[in-house]
């Protein structure tokens, strides 16, 4: 319906980046590449540490000094078709391109909205940035409270601290579609969130997503958010997306052992009594990683290959989707297998 | 008589805790805040109890309360059968050992100052838990092997900030189990790690209530979490500081009774995309969560169950009890008239 596979947003290509740090050069993302679509939900899964955040400030061009984009290309398309770098934009291009082109939430901004100013000033500071008048800025917001279900009128005068956490972020999530973003980036917008809160802003979203129809960066350590919400799922390990796909594909015949070894650590509510598996010990340093696949450390499929060789990436079905290890027939053969 | 498994106890059947009719209020601003509200529960030996409820619901200080760190304002706990006030001198500070909690940001808790070997010494020291410097050092390398931080001879000397965030944990579950606890409440304990340390975290604790027959209170707002861990065990959900529904934690997930509980498991996503795209949630009539001086009359829950009966739900305060038909204690009218 409103996925269109035939239109790609953003290109990201071999992107790499680094912090400068006192040990060394952090390998924080290292040659990531995959298409965004129109209308796509793209989910970031992966443990703590592996570059989720770290790829995204690099989307948005808002990485802190220390950090450097040491490779590739990110390419956006607009509506009308051009396309351009966007690690060529210089400062001013990037304030025009965030709000209007892409805007995010993050989950700390739910608590870092400036207590001293009502909703309705945010509103008005964000539209006048990118030369919209109030009226029109009041209009547009008033609609997006409605849509994402919040007395609209009374949440404009509010002040954050009259507002309760869930319906904070949904005042975020609104404000982050005011200029009419083709996407949105969201950081763990649903960790720390009760549950009852997590269902109405996972409601909401997909509401506003089928009404409006923009794209979506979703990082999650949460996999069944990413389940219930994503169209396409990454799964990133130490810097690098080591496999990709459409949703049904990651879950249900995951090629990276990672990947499942991901499922299987996480419990299910409706699963009845399960052993799960853990993952043994930590993701590896970032400054010196280990040689062939950086998870072979930890992997329970692990072969000799492993410990010397990257894996190449393996596409499947024509490139919908892709993975990078050793040991996908495997895996694949002890994947849920489900739909 | 129907055995009622709700609040009956596990195999060695003695309830180590009880709490019988706790309520407790904080004083802020001059407003009196009631934050427990007749909270009756039994906690057994060697059990495992999950709290489970949104922000704010009152886990936390329940579980201060079992742990002896907070006074509730009214009302009676029991430690084996005694009431606590009745518990002087040497018992008295045996008691307090023999309950610990471990907290749910470990770096807030480990002194940044101190070495492992340090923070696992001094609670060893001062309760005088062992005698002479060669038992000191036997026992505190025992502590870290018991929670998988090996080799103990690494650790003794390491910080807390050269601890990964599952390592720290462990720390301070080994900091706990010093003064050879009988119950341990678990807060939050797993909640700041990844998924795959989570689990490790839990086989842990899991294999420790074996080997040492510890009772455990986890408390978590995460449902998949409580069930996967207390699946032996029970579940207690709260809501506005009070216990709305517990029974056995297969039986409160599979056949949620309450509104409330029924609500929450609706509305969980599950790592299963068929599965949760098809899952059926229930709408609540409200999404806003009632403030503690404004506590809604009769059933807290009313303004917000989709079940809501006018004239019963609004007018009467549900206790928890046996239910018809249910396997588990529950607090709902309705439920209790066995319309639900
Ligand atoms: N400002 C910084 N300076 C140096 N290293 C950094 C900086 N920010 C992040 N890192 C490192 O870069 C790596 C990737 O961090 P990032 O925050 O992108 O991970 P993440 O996947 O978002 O993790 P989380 O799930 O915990 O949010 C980590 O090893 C982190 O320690
Ligand atoms: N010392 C205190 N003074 C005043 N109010 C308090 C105090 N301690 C707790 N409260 C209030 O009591 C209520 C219950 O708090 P509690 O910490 O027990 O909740 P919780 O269920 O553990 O929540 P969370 O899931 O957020 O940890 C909250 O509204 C809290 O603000
Ligand atoms: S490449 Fe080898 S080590 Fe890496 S995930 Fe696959 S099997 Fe495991
Ligand atoms: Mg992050
Ligand atoms: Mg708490």
């Amino acid at each position: 319906m409103s996925l269109d596979m035939n239109k790609v947003v953003l290109s990201v290509r071999d992107v790499s980046v680094s912090y400068l740090a006192r040990r060394g050069r952090v390998r924080a993302v290292s040659q990531v590449s995959f298409d965004l679509h129109a209308g796509e939900t793209l989910a970031l899964i992966g443990e703590s540490g592996c570059g989720k955040s770290t790829l995204n400030l690099a989307l948005i061009r808002q990485l802190p000094k220390n950090a450097s984009i040491d490779s590739g290309s990110i390419a956006y398309t607009y509506r009308d078709g051009r396309t351009v770098n966007l690690l060529d934009f210089d400062k001013t291009a990037m304030r025009r391109y965030l709000w209007s082109e892409c805007s995010m939430v993050f989950q700390g901004a739910l608590n870092s909205l400036n207590p001293v100013l009502r909703v309705s000033d945010l509103v008005y500071e964000t539209a006048a940035a990118h030369g919209i008048g109030r009226l029109e800025a009041q209009t547009r917001a008033l609609k997006l409270f409605e849509q994402v279900r919040l007395d609209a009128k009374r949440v404009f005068n509010s002040y954050p601290h009259e507002m309760s956490g869930g319906m904070r972020q949904r005042v975020l999530l609104a404000l982050s579609l005011l200029l009419r973003p083709q996407i949105v980036i969201m950081d763990e917008p649903t960790t720390a969130v009760d549950i009852l809160t997590q269902r109405s802003i996972l409601d909401v979203l997909k509401q506003l997503r089928a009404e409006l129809n923009f794209s979506v960066i979703f990082i999650s350590h949460d996999l069944a958010v990413a389940a219930e919400i994503a169209d396409t799922v990454a799964t990133m390990y130490a810097g690098e997306i080591v496999e990709i796909g459409p949703v049904n594909d990651v879950f249900y015949r995951s090629r990276h052992a990672y990947t499942l070894s991901l499922l299987n650590a996480a419990p299910r509510l409706s699963a009845g009594a399960e052993t799960l598996e853990s993952i043994p010990g930590s993701p590896p340093d970032l400054i010196e990683p280990p040689p062939g696949c950086k998870f072979h450390e930890r992997c329970a499929y692990a072969q000799p290959i492993c410990r010397t060789t990257p894996p190449p990436m393996v596409a499947y079905n024509n490139g919908a989707g892709r993975a990078a290890c050793h040991e996908t027939a495997r895996v694949l053969a002890d994947a849920r297998h489900k739909a | 008589m129907v055995t009622d498994g709700s609040q009956t106890m596990t195999k060695t059947g003695q309830p180590l805790v009880q709490m019988e009719g706790i309520y407790r209020s904080f004083v802020k601003d001059r407003q009196v805040i009631p934050v427990l509200q007749d909270i009756n529960l039994e906690v057994g030996e060697n059990e495992i109890l999950c709290l489970v409820g949104e922000s704010g619901c009152g886990k936390t200080t329940t579980g201060k309360i079992i742990a002896g760190l907070l006074e509730p304002s009214r009302g009676v706990m029991r430690v084996a059968d005694r009431a606590i006030g009745d518990y002087r001198g040497r018992e008295k500070a045996l008691l307090r050992r023999q309950l610990q909690i471990v907290h749910q940001d470990p770096f807030a808790s480990l002194n940044p100052a101190h070495t492992i070997g340090d923070i696992l010494s001094f609670p060893l020291k001062r309760h005088r838990m062992t005698e002479g410097g060669a038992a000191l050092k036997r026992r505190i390398w025992e502590l870290l092997t018991m929670v998988d931080l090996t080799p103990p001879g690494d650790m003794v000397n390491k910080y807390p900030h050269q601890l990964s965030g599952g390592q720290r944990q462990r720390v301070s579950i080994a900091r706990a189990l010093t003064v050879q606890p009988r119950l341990i409440v678990a807060d939050e304990a797993v909640s700041m790690v990844d998924v795959s340390i989570r689990i490790t975290l839990l086989k842990m604790l899991l294999r420790l209530r074996q080997e040492l027959g510890l009772t455990i209170v986890f408390i978590t707002h995460d449902l998949a979490l409580a069930k996967y861990f207390a699946w032996e065990g029970r579940i207690a959900v709260m809501y506005l500081g009070r216990i709305v529904e517990i029974g056995r934690t297969p039986d409160v997930i599979a056949h949620p009774a309450h509104p409330y509980t029924r609500a929450l498991l609706a509305a969980v996503p599950e790592a299963d995309p068929e599965l949760t795209r098809h899952k059926q949630t229930i709408a609540l009539r409200s999404d806003d969560i009632p403030r503690l001086t404004d506590i809604p009359p009769g059933c807290a829950f009313h303004p917000r169950c989709p079940f809501f009966a006018a004239g019963t739900c609004d007018a009467h305060t549900p206790h928890l009890k046996a239910a018809p038909g249910w396997d588990q204690q529950v607090a709902c009218l309705l439920v209790q008239q066995g319309a639900l």
